[in-house]
């Protein structure tokens, strides 16, 4: 009988308590166990960036952590972005303004990571947001419209 | 892709981690920052039947210097916290060249120096980086502890002389001579990508500006990082001139020991070999006069 064990962990702020397997991504942990569907599943080996998080405030690839390991950090996740169900918070607005997304699969993973990348880098140059992106692949754009994008809301920030 | 199960430990204590090991051997696997093992066990190549992970124990992950200048690295650090530590950037410069071509920022929060190193894949920037600033390892068990050079660590792809109850604990990086100067190059197919051939080179000028040390080390150039000790031995007495470092490429791509992989065949790697060489020695010579 494989093991289980009851965890709690922190995710946009709301503390979720389940009992899962050790082998649990935590990619599965928040589509499956607590219904947080906005964090996508691409390659589930860490290259293709769609199901990018932040934990404790830095990007991470949620497939490549266990659940049973998030105890006591802070997990950020696309639904933790808008400010209310009927609004788009600034770097998304962006995106919607620039037409930054067609299919849309790889979005909440660039969201995130361009996230904490704008809040190290408020003023970045073109340059250093497609290294930035350099993580996460989008099959539709061609990347331009999202560089775009999050060189927009750095632009509205300031 | 899901992992096969598991049982998993997560100890507080280093004793206790080493003590897991022990009693389990190969059967446990330590998890560090994940970012090999867990897609391996995602895939189902790597299927451990425990993982005792280090996440939790006290006192593996920290940056600190001795008094003579060298660099301790507890191997639980974050390639994220070493890539944004100001000490290392001016004193070990080569590290953070390198860190900058490790996959993406998203695998550096997590992947862990210590990690990637007993992971020992050829392909991998830190393992060469590591050989040519002549670090070496301080290696942990609960019956004891030993020291290891860097050069001796690597044996095989994915293999090193780690013994089943045993755990990389430390890596130490001695200082940089003054007059020294360090260079890291890779060619890849897209940012992050594992690199066709890579690089890491230092050279240390005598008061003369002649070459009194130098140390190439080349990555997915071997079953290991791979050195080139007859290049080095070239350059050792030279100015460092353009002719030298010619000479010196020419030889290094001798050394190497390339395999070919899917992207480029061992009679390409060898020519990057000799280009990476010479633009690398060529960066460092101008940077150990600066």
């Amino acid at each position: 009988m494989s093991q289980r064990i009851a965890i709690t962990l922190n995710v946009n702020g709301t503390a979720y308590r389940r009992e899962v397997e050790p082998r649990l991504l935590l990619t599965d942990f928040l589509r499956h166990e607590i219904g947080l569907t906005g964090t996508h599943v691409g390659c589930e080996h860490g290259v293709c960036g769609a199901c990018t998080i932040l934990w404790d405030a830095a990007p991470a690839r949620a497939c490549l952590i266990f659940a049973v390991q998030a105890e006591g950090h802070a997990i950020h996740t696309v639904e933790g972005l808008a400010p209310a169900p009927d609004q788009l918070n600034p770097l998304q607005q962006a995106f919607q303004d620039t037409h930054a997304l067609q299919c849309g699969y790889c979005t909440p993973g660039i969201l995130m990571t361009m996230t904490a990348f704008l809040a190290e880098n408020p003023a970045p140059t073109e340059h250093q947001v497609r290294d930035a992106l350099s993580g996460n692949l989008c099959r539709c754009t061609g990347y331009q419209h999202i560089v775009d994008a999050v060189l927009l809301a750095a632009e509205r920030a300031r | 892709m899901k992992p096969a199960p598991f049982d998993w430990h997560a100890p507080a204590t280093l004793a206790e981690a080493l003590a897991l090991k022990a009693h389990h051997g190969d059967a446990a696997r330590f998890l560090a920052g994940g970012q090999s093992l867990v897609p391996a066990m995602n895939f189902r190549v790597s299927q451990p039947a425990m993982l005792v992970d280090l996440n939790r124990v006290a006192g593996l992950d920290g940056i600190a210097w001795d008094a003579d200048g060298t660099l301790s690295i507890g191997a639980m650090t974050r390639y994220r916290s070493i890539e944004r530590d100001a000490a290392i950037a001016a004193r070990q410069p080569l590290l953070i060249e390198a860190l900058a071509e490790v996959a993406h920022p998203q695998i550096r929060t997590r992947g862990t120096l210590g990690g990637n190193l007993a992971h020992a894949d050829p392909a991998s920037e830190m393992p060469a980086v590591m050989l040519a600033l002549g670090a070496r390892f301080r290696l942990a068990s609960s019956s004891g502890g030993r020291e290891v050079a860097a050069a001796d660590f690597f044996i095989a792809p994915l293999t090193t002389v780690l013994a089943e109850d045993e755990m990389l604990a430390e890596i130490r990086i001695p200082p940089l001579p003054s007059r020294s100067g360090t260079a890291f190059l890779e060619v890849a197919r897209r940012r992050g990508d594992y690199a066709m051939l890579g690089v890491a080179v230092v050279v240390v000028r005598d008061v003369a500006g002649g070459c009194r040390e130098a140390r190439l080390a080349f990555l997915s150039a071997g079953p290991t990082p791979v050195l080139a000790p007859r290049a080095a031995a070239l350059l050792r007495g030279t100015a460092l001139d353009k002719k030298s470092i010619a000479d010196a490429a020419t030889m290094a791509q001798q050394e190497v020991e390339p395999m070919g992989s899917v992207q480029a065949n061992p009679g390409y790697q060898r020519h990057l070999a000799g280009v990476l060489a010479r633009r690398a020695l060529s960066i460092a010579a101008a940077r150990s006069l600066a």
